[in-house]
Order: C-alpha cells, then structure tokens, then sequence
C-alpha cells in the first residue's frame, strides 16, 4: 500500500515537472509567468486537444481575478495537473481525422478543392484566421492542382509528431 | 421533405463538428511547432549568451594574450602604409582619400564578385575613419531632414548579403537616403570586413548622412572569439595585425549613442536605471576598449554603483577549486579534478554606462536588475524606459541586440523598438531582418526581408525542422563535450547497472553538467533513447556523435575535452601564429607557455617546457602545426606520470 502511494506520488512529481518544463520555455523573464497568448501553445505541446471555447475555459479559470495579461505557475500548475491525470481533451486518432475530411469532401472525390476547405475552415467551426489558413494550405495542398489530397495530409502530420 | 430537412440538419451539425475536428487538430499541430520553434531559439540563444558570457569572463586571460602578443616582436612599429606597395597584379579597387562616389561604386561592384580590398586601402580607410571619428562627440545628434526619412538598420554581424539587399530595397546612403547603423557589424558572418568597409567607406563620403553606433560586437575580445580576428587574418595574410590593431582604435572611437531630433534616442543594447545621457556625452569613450572587464573592478570605465538588490562585482566570490592551478589545469579539464578556464576567472558581472548601453536588454516587468543572463548590462523595465525618456523630453528608443523573428519587435507600449537586420541569423528560415524609417513625424514605418537561397518559400513545418535540426545537433555538440562528466553522473544514479535511469534523473544530471537552460524533457526525444519500461538508455545520448572535424588519435577524455576547447585552442593557437601560416615557431610555443605561465604566477621549469616543445614537433621540422597543438595535451596527459611536469591528479 506503501509502495503504490509512493507511485501515485512519483507519477504526480513527474507530472508536475512535465507542467513546469513547457511553461518554462515560454517564461522568457525567468520569473514564473507566461504571456496569457501562450497558454493555448504550452496545454497543445502537453498533448492535450481542447477546442477553443475549451481552452477559453481553462484560462478563465486561471487568470488572475484582474487580468494582467499574464498567468502565473501557481495557479497554472494544479489545473493542468488535473487536466493531465484526468486525460482530458484526449487526442484525436487518425481514422478519426480521416472521417472528419470525408464528411467535408461531399462528392467523395478522395480530395478537396482549394475554395472547398478554404470556405469550411473559415466559416465553420471555430473559424481559422487568414494567416492559420494561408498555412494550413502551405502545408497541405498541391501547388500545381490546387487541391487537398487529405489521406495523405493526416497520414504526414500524424508522422510528423512523435509521441 | 421534414426527413430531406432532418437530414440536412444533421448534415449541417456535422460538417460543423468535422470542421471544428479538423481545426482543433490542426492547431494542436501548430501548437507543437511553435513550441518547437520557441525552444530551438531558446537552444540558439542559450549557447550564443552562454558563450558571450564566458567571454565576458574569460578576457582577462585573452586580454593578456593579446597585449603581449603585440609586444612579442618587440620595438616592431606598425608599418606605414605609405610603405605598402600594391602590386600590378591587383585587380580590385584603388582608393584615393577624399573618397568619391566612384570609389564606393568601384567597392560595390567589387564585393559583389568576391574580389577583395588590398590591404593598404583597407589600412587608410581605417587611418581616415580613425580621424573622423575623433572629432564626433559621444552621442551624435541627427535631425530629420525637410521631407526625408532616416533610416536606422540593426545588426548586420557581417552577413553582406543583408547590407547589399537594405542598400538595393531602399537606395545607397546619400543626402537623399541618410542611414544610421546601429552597432554588431562584425562577427559570426563570413563577411564582416566586406561590412565595414562598405560602412566606414559610405561615412568618410558621407559624414553627416551615415552614422555608426558602436554595438557589444565592437570589441576586440569579442572578435577574438567570435570570428572577426580571424576572418582578418585569414583575408589579409600580411597586414592583419596590423589592420587588426587599427580596428581596435576606430571601434573605440565609434559614437555610442545617436539621438533624432531631441526625440528618439538609439543605442545598440538599452539603458538601465542609471543611465545619464549628460554624464555618457562626457566620458573618455576611447578609453572603454573593450567591456569585457580584467578580474577586479574595471578601470576602464568611471566608477559605477552597485546595484542595491544583488551582488555588486566586489562581492561575487572568487571561485577557486585547487589552490595553484597548474598550467596544464588552465588548458585542459578531466572530469574528476582540475578547474575550467572559466572557473578560475572570477565570475564578475559586468556594469558601467557604456556596458549598460552596449548590452542591456528589454523586460515586460517593471524594475531594474542585473542581466545574468548575458554577464553585462541590465534587464530594464517599461518604467525605467519611461523614466528616461521623461527626464531627456524623448518619445522612443530604438534598439537592436537581440534577434527577433520578424526582425523588429516593439515593447514597452510602444517606447521600445528591436531592429534587427541579420535575417537567418541562427539558421536558414529563422527570422526576417528588418530596418525602420523615420520621418519629421517620427512615426517608424518598418521594412522586412529575407535574404534566401531558395526562391521557394518555406512552409513553417520546414523552416523549424531545418532550424530544429541544427539546434539539436549543437545540444548533442555540447553532451558529447561533456560525456566522461556525464557518464560518471549517471552511472552513479544507476545502481543496478542496467545501463538506464528515470527521466528525471537524466534531465537533473544533464542540467547540472551541461550547465544551459534548456528545456531538457522537451528535448528528451531528440537527444536519448526510451528503454521499454519508459527509463532513459542513457548511453544513447552519445550515439550519433561523431567529431566533425579530424582530431588525432587521442583517449577518449581527452577528445571531448579537446572538442569542448577546440574554439578556445584554437584562439590561442591563432594568437601564437603571428603570419597566420598554420604553423608556429618552436621559439614562439616556449615563450607564449612563458607568459601563461606568468600571468598565473605559476613556476614552471624551462627545461620542461622545451622538452614539451621538442617532443610535440612530430615529422621534426622546427614547427608545430596546430594538429600537433593538440596532440601537446595528449603528450602532457602520458608525461603526467613522470615527475618533471606539476601533477594534475
């Protein structure tokens, strides 16, 4: 009994280190505080997928009662302990990915048209910013046809991010 | 038709929900990238301060080096470059003093073919700017110009490519196109001689329409380690020390602030709460060669306060290991005993009003205090940035110093801009350089570019990766330097011998030994294998490692060491060898050891010290080359076990 709290307790230090090493690299002032901005970034790299009405919510929850523009790692580091050990804004398997396209792609061509993603992703949902869009189809698009061959998008981003 | 309308409702919900899937898991994606992106620039930026704050330290021993290195030779005086005859043969550019147009043309055109400036030229242009220079105050003060606009460009550290593509995008410097350079022109780039030239020259033509702050790059110590000397003396075979010894005078004299219209002040590095712009348009600035300090207070510049919250450079402990550190401690480490370089120096923090200007960086929270971070200058905050420029009646400062993405970046609600005109500084793909106009109105507009050998543009996905790569690869650089260190640490965390410890105790060990602040777990799957069970194989850290350049056969402990100093050897290398010829005198070898000796106040036998010389001149030629260099710690390492040399052990 001993030896499983001790575990429990060493998987939470672990986890509390994890917390702390993220939020470090964006606390450029070395003073236990990031930019608000950054959360979003830091709770994505700790493997977490919310939404952005999600992640609004969390910060919500750990913003100062007067907003500063900055959020400290004490309020930081005990709700993301929780949204880690409760596996929270799990992430999104690949087949997963891959019906969401198909669901967009109505005629079932196998791929999208440039002005077909551009219009879901900028009017649906919860809107990309033009610059998240230019993006997007940077990365995922053929230049010479202008088209988006999905399977192969999700297949490369899904390679693309080491576990 | 109601099942045609259900339908389409719930076509809608989801194709909502696929477009909300696909968006939440893209910027997850982006998420991951920028984190990336941010920690491969916190690796660049923890290794290039790291670096400049060794340096920082360090100079006390370099300093000495180089003001013996010039009197080695004794009563040899600089040659008169009246003397110096440019041969028939020489097809560059010929330069007659007061320049013209012509000549800065000719000196464009040349550049751009990679055909060089003869040494002579390059020894007047630096005699005229030394000249010029002398007569310019402290601070230099601009006004804008009826209908012009000032141009101010940051730091260039010898990337011509960016200085030729500002001067094509908005136009030469002339009446019409006044200029102000803000400091680091030289370093790190391979053609920071093509870079001042072209600066210096475009001044003398121009003396009221191109101005030159002196930037933290401005220093001889700094070149020594940061590429400058040796792109000198690599460029001018002949008359390098020569050009370098001038350099060091024009740098001095460089203005190390400028002012626009009693409104925008602009300094290379920033300000700190006891900045004066009064007191710095007084001092000697010519006396301040260079910021990196002598052990002691600094003497070069006028006595500073302390700073009330933190150590003053008095306090800060002497770091000593052994008592009298040998020579051979001073040159080379082992892992279990013997002090760095670095350790024996003391670890002082620089401060003074031109330090603070040349290496002081911005912070979003209020306040003052030291810059730990860098060695020199202060961290200041929007208060003091308000505070200052309140006193003077000034609206902006300008500044430049640190890289930054799109190439400028304001601070400090808008009192505090960064430009920054080396684009792909760390990296290719990393960041954007930038330079501002300014008009009567002082309303910075900002101008970016990106100097590229691709024409295609880089998605964001590539540019990290390739920037990432090589920022992982210069973290691996740094645990193989360290490996006997490292594999002592973690052998003794690994009781049962398995060849594995937990994550943490990686990240712990790592952090202690490598001494960077780096965000180790993060790196943890580009720098180290995961056993089965989750633990790290730690050994893994040095597999894909080998030494990039050629090190002689040597024991294992000593490659990495040699790999750790390799910079600094060969910066003293480099010192002893005078005409740059790759080789040095056994003459030379004994009386350099002579002088580190000295300066350590550390006896050391003279039989032993040409018995050491003799013994590392391998094929016997009366000259060492900078590979037998090497080989000298390897030989001192085996003749450790006689009794003629000190005992390291």
């Amino acid at each position: 009994m001993a030896e499983d709290k001790e575990s429990a307790e060493a998987i939470v230090s672990e986890v509390h280190k994890k917390i702390r090493a993220a939020f470090d690299v964006f606390d450029h002032e070395f003073n236990k505080t990031v930019d608000v901005r950054e959360i979003g970034t830091i709770i994505r790299s700790l493997g977490c997928f919310p939404n952005e009405g999600e992640l609004h919510d969390v910060i919500a929850e750990i913003e100062e009662e007067e907003p500063t523009g900055y959020i400290r790692f004490e309020k930081f580091l005990p709700t993301m302990t929780k949204v880690l050990m409760e596996r929270k804004f799990r992430p999104i398997p690949e087949d997963l990915m891959l019906q969401a396209f198909e669901v967009l792609d109505k005629q079932k061509k196998g791929h999208l048209e440039l002005e077909e993603l551009t219009k879901y992703m900028t009017q649906e949902g919860e809107p990309f910013t033009q610059e998240e869009m230019e993006e997007m189809l940077s990365a995922a698009m053929d230049p010479d046809k202008n088209l988006i061959f999905y399977k192969d998008f999700v297949s490369m981003m899904t390679v693309d991010d080491p576990r | 038709n109601r099942s045609g309308t259900s339908l389409h409702l719930v076509d809608c919900e989801s194709t909502m929900k696929a477009a909300i899937l696909i968006q939440r898991w893209y910027r997850r994606y982006i998420a991951r990238l920028e984190m990336r992106q941010r920690y491969t620039w916190n690796i660049f930026q923890s290794i290039e301060y790291a670096g400049e704050q060794d340096q920082l330290q360090l100079s006390s021993f370099f300093s000495f080096m180089l003001d013996n290195f010039t009197q080695l030779n004794g009563n040899e005086r600089q040659t008169m470059f009246e003397q110096i005859t440019v041969p028939e043969s020489y097809s560059g550019p010929h330069l007659t003093f007061p320049l013209t147009v012509s000549h800065t043309n000719a000196l464009l055109s040349a550049f751009k073919e990679q055909q060089p400036l003869h040494g002579r030229y390059m020894l007047q242009l630096l005699h005229q700017t030394k000249k010029l220079l002398k007569q310019m105050p402290n601070v230099i003060h601009l006004s804008t110009p009826y209908a012009k606009e000032i141009t101010i460009c940051g730091d260039l550290h010898g990337r011509l490519d960016d200085l030729l593509l500002i001067f094509y995008k908005n136009g030469l410097p002339s009446a019409e196109t006044p200029y102000v350079f803000n400091g680091d022109f030289v370093d790190r780039g391979k053609k920071s001689v093509e870079v001042i030239i072209l600066l210096f020259a475009y001044q003398l033509l121009y003396p009221d329409h191109m101005t030159l702050n002196r930037g933290n790059h401005e220093d001889h110590i700094m070149n020594l380690r940061y590429g400058f000397t040796k792109e000198v003396m690599q460029k001018y075979k002949t008359h390098g020390r020569d050009i370098l010894l001038l350099v060091q005078d024009v740098f001095s004299l460089l203005p190390i602030a400028t002012v626009i219209d009693n409104k925008v002040l602009i300094v290379h590095g920033g300000i700190s709460d006891m900045t004066d712009l009064y007191l710095l348009s007084s001092i000697e600035r010519h006396k301040v060669k260079t910021d990196c300090k002598p052990t002691g207070p600094s003497t070069q510049e006028p006595q500073y306060r302390t700073y009330s919250t933190g150590p003053t450079t008095q306090d800060l402990p002497y770091r000593t290991y052994y008592p009298g550190p040998t020579v051979q401690d001073l040159l080379y480490r082992t892992y279990r005993t013997g002090p760095t370089v670095q350790d024996l120096l003391p670890r002082t923090y620089s401060t003074g009003p031109v330090v603070d200007l040349l290496w002081s960086d911005p912070k979003s929270q209020p306040g003052c205090s030291p810059n730990t971070f860098r060695g020199g200058g202060s961290y200041f905050g929007p208060d003091v940035t308000r505070r200052l420029l309140e006193r003077h009646g000034m609206t902006l400062l300008i500044r430049s110093h640190e890289c930054k993405q799109e190439g400028y970046e304001v601070c400090h609600d808008g009192q505090v801009i960064t430009i920054f005109s080396a684009s792909n500084y760390y990296e290719e793909g990393s960041n954007r350089g930038a330079y501002i106009k300014l008009g009567r109105e002082l309303v910075p507009r900002f101008f970016q570019y990106q100097v590229s050998r691709n024409t295609r543009k880089l998605t964001l996905t590539q540019r990290v990766n390739v920037a990432e790569g090589s920022a992982v690869r210069a973290v691996q650089e740094k645990l193989f330097s360290h490996r006997s260190e490292l594999m002592a640490a973690f052998q003794q965390y690994d009781t049962s011998n398995s060849g594995c410890i937990s994550v943490s105790e990686w990240a712990l060990v790592v952090e202690s030994v490598v001494r960077l602040d780096l965000p180790w777990r993060t790196l943890r799957p580009r720098l180290a294998r995961l056993a089965p069970d989750g633990s790290i194989d730690y050994q893994s850290c040095f597999e894909d490692m080998g030494p990039g350049q050629p090190i002689p056969q040597v024991t294992p402990n000593l490659a990495e060491t040699l790999y750790r100093y390799r910079t600094d050897l060969e910066i003293i290398f480099n010192i002893m060898d005078k005409d740059h010829s790759g080789q040095i005198s056994i003459e030379e070898f004994r009386q350099t050891w002579h002088l580190f000796s000295a300066h350590l106040g550390v006896e050391v036998d003279d039989r032993a010290i040409d018995e050491l010389a003799k013994s590392i001149d391998f094929n016997k030629d009366g000259s060492i080359d900078f590979n037998e260099f090497l080989e000298a710690f390897r030989v001192v390492s085996a003749l450790q076990t006689n009794s003629t040399l000190p005992h390291l052990f």
